[in-house]
């Protein structure tokens, strides 16, 4: 192991369908890293000095690791589930902390405000007592037992329902969503935020989603999901301090926000602190 | 009527929102630009040999510039949009849509190269896109002066539409709108018509709820 946490992490770094002959160039914790094709067609990555780092490619992206990965790459079962649809959503650059979209992303209270008549609508604003969790056993964090009056939960939902979520953060700069499957009940639908952190306040999202929906198109079910994501994009690229604090200070959580203290909490335990600011807003 | 769509490109949103302001009905086929490239694809060259979004069929009619999709709705739908009919009217609601070229070509590229990756030479982009809100600012503040609220009179034309996305995007692609007093001020009467829809990055404006009534113990 390399020691350090956040270099020990992996990290979202393309698109394997969308890794173009020439590759991609991009960054990464504020370095230059290429990804590429190798020899034996398998997706490569490589950083300044043209070391290769390890490489996985698991949920239609490619996975890179500039330390030594001090674990494998988490698992998300339902990806292997029969009649699932696994939807590449591709790629949204944002001006923020990768750790203020991960946590942006497991917030429920903004849904009425920013997502207006699709994940939330007024008067529907309470967000009800939840379970918050930092389950040592696996080192993640989760968030259970959600339930949100949602308009258009999904592109399959035909009106309002309430809906159930679990929140997931298996990674530092990931975040999986669980959440009720209209066409399924008894089933979870499966929404992720992979973010590749470029700089400490800019960072690449990649939305991604195992869902049960055999009717919807899939470019209507890319759409949905970058329709959700970009409505989010402004309001990140406004958020003061635009490094996410992970000591309490002058802000004054609710108890709405249990997954995003929990997920503050968990990230100094682990002394990861890229995109992070460490004396109290 | 319909619009080959993408949910996030500002042209494809001027004709939905025109559409949804005169009640024209739109068959919507969303098209598979970002990640999928759809519109680069043989089968779309072959509706819009120039590979570009959006595009109206309405019949044998297949019509592939926003600003002749935009005249055509409203002919078709919301004649008052075109703006009165006088010399000087369609001069003015023409000059806004050629002008709103100039808009796409810089704030518009901006944009989709802070958000897409998708290449540009990003400060030329930005310091064409300021100049353009400089001037979009100083006609909206002479219209002002002479008791105007729009670009072309005292109502909302074409011209509004085909300005409004970009103007309010501009922030998307790293420039900022807050010198534009005037510009917004002119957002919020367009976000205020009835029938307004909104689309990612352009948001409702949220009705303010009155004031809570005094509770027990303030009479």
């Amino acid at each position: 192991m390399s020691g350090d946490p956040i270099l020990d992490e992996w990290y979202p770094v393309a698109l394997v369908s969308q890794l173009g002959p020439l590759g991609r160039d991009t960054r990464l914790l504020g370095q230059p890293i290429r990804v590429y094709w190798g020899t034996d067609h398998q997706p490569q990555v490589s950083d300044a000095n043209g070391r290769a780092l390890p490489v996985t490619c698991r949920y239609g992206h490619v996975w890179t690791c500039p330390g030594t990965p001090s674990r494998p790459l988490f698992d998300i079962p339902e990806a292997d589930q029969p009649g699932r649809r696994l939807v590449d959503v591709g790629v949204v650059r944002v001006k923020c902390s990768p750790l203020r979209a991960v946590e942006n992303f497991l917030d429920i209270a903004h849904f009425p405000f920013v997502h207006t008549d699709i994940l939330g609508a007024e008067p529907h604003t309470e967000v009800g007592r939840y379970d918050v969790q930092i389950r040592d056993e696996v080192d993640e964090v989760w968030a259970t037992k959600v339930q949100f009056y949602q308009p258009q939960a999904a592109k399959s939902a035909a009106g309002g329902i309430t809906t159930e979520y679990m929140y997931r953060v298996p990674a530092p700069t990931v975040a999986v969503l669980y959440k009720t499957c209209p066409p399924r009940p008894g089933e979870w639908d499966v929404i992720t935020l992979f973010v590749q952190p470029l700089e400490q306040d800019l960072c690449e999202v990649w939305p991604w989603m195992a869902l049960f929906d055999d009717t919807t198109s899939l470019t209507d079910l890319i759409h949905f999901q970058q329709t959700i994501f970009v409505q989010d994009r402004s309001i990140l690229e406004n958020q003061l301090p635009r490094l996410l604090p992970l000591d309490p200070g002058m802000e004054i959580p609710t108890r709405a926000d249990m997954t995003s203290i929990a997920y503050r909490r968990w990230l100094k335990r682990r002394g990861y602190s890229f995109g992070a600011q460490l004396v109290a807003a | 009527m319909i619009l080959y769509d993408y949910i996030l490109s500002p042209d494809c949103y001027k004709i939905r929102l025109l559409a949804a302001l005169t009640g024209q009905r739109l068959t919507l086929q969303a098209v598979d630009y970002h990640p999928g490239g759809e519109h680069r694809s043989a089968a779309f060259r072959m509706l819009n040999p120039a590979g570009t979004i959006p595009v109206l069929q309405d019949g044998a009619l297949i019509l592939t510039e926003s600003a002749a999709i935009l005249t055509y709705v409203a002919a078709m739908s919301g004649p008052d949009w075109l703006g009165e009919d006088s010399p000087q009217m369609r001069g003015q609601v023409a000059q806004w849509l050629a002008f709103a070229h100039r808009l796409s070509a810089s704030i518009g590229k901006a944009r989709s190269h802070d958000m897409l990756q998708q290449p540009a030479d990003i400060n030329a982009c930005r310091r064409a896109g300021v100049a353009c809100l400089q001037e979009l600012e100083s006609a909206l503040t002479e219209q002002r002066l002479m008791g105007f609220g729009y670009l072309a009179g005292a109502r909302p034309t074409l011209a509004d539409i085909a300005c409004f996305p970009h103007a309010m995007l501009a922030p998307d692609g790293g420039i900022s709108t807050d010198p534009y007093p005037a510009i917004r001020l002119w957002t919020r009467s367009l976000r205020a018509l009835p029938g307004f829809i909104e689309m990612p990055g352009i948001h409702r404006l949220h009705e303010l709820k009155p004031e809570p009534i005094g509770t027990a113990g303030q009479d």
